[in-house]
């Protein structure tokens, strides 16, 4: 009805709205999410392990022995010593991709699949009819982000176990849940903007002035210090960089435990600011 | 098993005073009424009367502003997912998954219920076959024509085996046959004794399915009783429907007065409300009007509505 409509720009959100937390009940959203992936897993699933061969391919190797035989290797020369310095190259790209790819997958299924679900399909209406609560759909939902990226990261450190990326031993193992992390740093907040929004205009927005910047400029290709000096701060403020910069020290083997937790409690921050803020849109948006 | 309070209540959902207000505007204007058990209980209203509100706050998902609502017993404020566990919701419009099939989407239901996978899978077959759509079963919904839609979103409706279903306007959209498929349905649910709360617009739907019903204008409930008791109190027991071409009704000030208790003009036509229409007919015909047509029936629901509100349903 109209005025349903209308109301929900006018009234706020009353705070019993959200719910309590129920396992079963967030188990049971995850399920469907999952339901729904099941449709189309092939194409993604062969995405998720293609993209990072192909990335590394052109970029880490292909790029990357040009890169070592530049001023970036500076200036050594010498067939052997290039083919080094493209390894080189390589393994410091991959754990940068590795994080700025799960910023972009958790970016993207933040912003059409949640506006399908909250506006054009109504699922999430659905499942508020039955016992489900609000906070059970934002749980299970998140949930769901977290085994997707998952699966983008796993993908990506198989990659670069085959290529002989990884150097950092087993501990090398963690860039798995922080690649997840580093996805959720968005996940959580864009679907808690997606969740404001009534049409998908503002979605293009978010990838053309943040996720692809971000991917270019977050330390991923080259170390932030490249940066023109004012654009510096800037990076470091992104989790982007928090999580380039922890997954790139763990493959390389050079991390250090001080600035590893640093890198990681800033980006369990901006998680929680953002589930925070899925809680209180989502309410917004399905109670009325 | 009904709750303590229930039993003293005696009424699956009891209303005093609901209101619901979304910042100014108010949409449920402090209505009062009960359902008792095993009823079929009707909203009948135009678009905006605040059926739709007042079916949300009964289903637990939009809070009382005002009032006090018992559903199944329990306040919907604290106890909504026990009240939403026992009842089943058909929206005003589907919520289905597109892109599950019509199995996936019963099963991931009974999901949300907690229902075992086995007894979900259970249920779903059962009421595939109940809903006529067994043979669709392995279909995405996607493509499916409205009326198997609405038949699957009641499908869905059911598989928790609620004790109250809510349904939002459950024919609107569909063919006539489409309509009284569901109507049949609906009615073997009433007679397993589930208590079916329903909202339209459709004055041969209320006829059709409630056994009472509430007639709602601007938020406001302005009549209650049995589709027969409205009649009898607020309309004739015949009406004399008149039709004149635009220029003769334009200037038929005064000719009919006194040819029954009440005349109401429509744009198109003159309704007559009298206890005998054979007569008022030919007393019209006596005075030499210019009839085009002249058409007796006996009173519906919608002369209520016109009578209480000065307005058709669906305008």
């Amino acid at each position: 009805m109209a005025e349903s409509v209308a109301a929900g720009r006018i009234r706020a959100a009353p705070p019993s709205g959200v719910g309590r937390l129920s396992l079963s009940a967030t188990l049971a959203v995850l399920e469907y999410c999952a339901l729904n992936y099941r449709r189309n897993w092939r194409g993604t699933l062969f995405m998720t392990f293609f993209s990072p061969v192909l990335f590394l391919g052109a970029m880490g190797f292909g790029l990357g022995s040009f890169v070592n035989t530049g001023s970036g290797a500076g200036g050594a020369g010498g067939a052997t010593a290039a083919a080094v310095g493209a390894v080189g190259y390589a393994a410091f790209l991959a754990p940068g991709l590795l994080a700025a790819t799960c910023m972009q997958t958790g970016a993207f299924e933040a912003t059409y699949p949640i506006m399908a679900r909250l506006v054009w399909t109504k699922v999430y209406h659905a499942m508020l009819a039955t016992p489900i609560a609000v906070i059970d759909v934002v749980a299970g939902q998140l949930g769901w982000f977290a085994i997707r990226l998952a699966l983008v990261a796993l993908a990506y450190f198989v990659v670069m176990i085959a290529f002989g990326l990884v150097h950092g031993g087993p501990i090398a193992l963690l860039i798995i849940p922080i690649g997840v992390l580093t996805g959720l740093c968005f996940s959580a907040p864009i679907a808690a903007f997606a969740a404001t929004q009534h049409n998908d205009n503002g979605f293009a927005l978010i990838f053309r002035f943040l996720v692809t910047p971000l991917f270019l400029f977050s330390g991923t290709f080259f170390p932030i210090e490249q940066l023109p000096a004012f654009l510096q701060p800037v990076a470091l403020i992104t989790p982007t960089y928090h999580g380039v910069a922890v997954t790139r020290d763990l493959t390389l083997g050079t991390a250090a435990l001080g600035p590893s937790l640093l890198h990681v409690g800033y980006l369990v921050a901006i998680f929680i600011a953002g589930v925070v803020a899925c809680r209180l849109t989502f309410t917004r948006a399905l109670v009325k | 098993m009904p709750t303590q309070s229930e039993t003293q209540l005696g009424a699956l959902i009891h209303a005093r005073g609901l209101t619901k207000r979304f910042g100014e505007l108010v949409a449920v204007d402090a209505v009062d009424f009960d359902v008792a058990p095993g009823e079929a209980f009707g909203f009948l209203g135009p678009n905006g009367a605040g059926k739709t509100s007042t079916m949300r706050m009964i289903g637990c998902v939009s809070p009382v502003t005002e009032g006090t609502l018992r559903v199944l017993g329990q306040d919907p404020a604290t106890d909504g997912p026990q009240i939403r566990a026992r009842i089943g919701v058909v929206p005003q419009s589907d919520t289905l998954d597109m892109e599950l099939t019509v199995f996936e989407n019963l099963l991931i239901y009974g999901r949300y219920f907690d229902l075992s996978h086995k007894e979900a899978g259970r249920r779903a077959n059962e009421l595939l076959e109940f809903v006529q759509l067994d043979e669709r079963k392995q279909d995405q919904v996607e493509p499916l024509s409205g009326g198997m839609k609405r038949r699957l979103t009641i499908a869905r409706s059911l598989i928790n085996e609620p004790d109250l279903l809510l349904l939002d306007e459950p024919t609107t959209g569909l063919d006539p046959q489409a309509r009284h498929l569901l109507w049949d349905k609906l009615y073997r649910l009433k007679q397993r004794g589930v208590t079916l709360v329903l909202t339209t617009h459709y004055m041969d739907e209320a006829e059709q399915l409630c056994d009472r019903l509430v007639v709602m204008d601007k938020a406001k409930i302005v009549a209650e009783g049995s589709p027969r008791e409205l009649i009898a109190q607020y309309s004739t027991r015949e009406v004399l429907e008149l039709r004149f071409a635009p220029e003769v009704q334009d200037s038929l000030d005064g000719k009919l007065d006194g040819l029954a208790e009440r005349v109401e003009r429509l744009p198109d036509r003159v309704l007559i409300y009298t206890a005998d229409g054979e007569a008022a007919s030919a007393e019209a015909h006596r005075r030499g009007l210019e009839i085009e047509s002249a058409l007796v029936r006996r009173s519906t629901l919608e002369d209520v509505f016109l009578r209480l509100t000065g307005r058709t349903l669906i305008e």
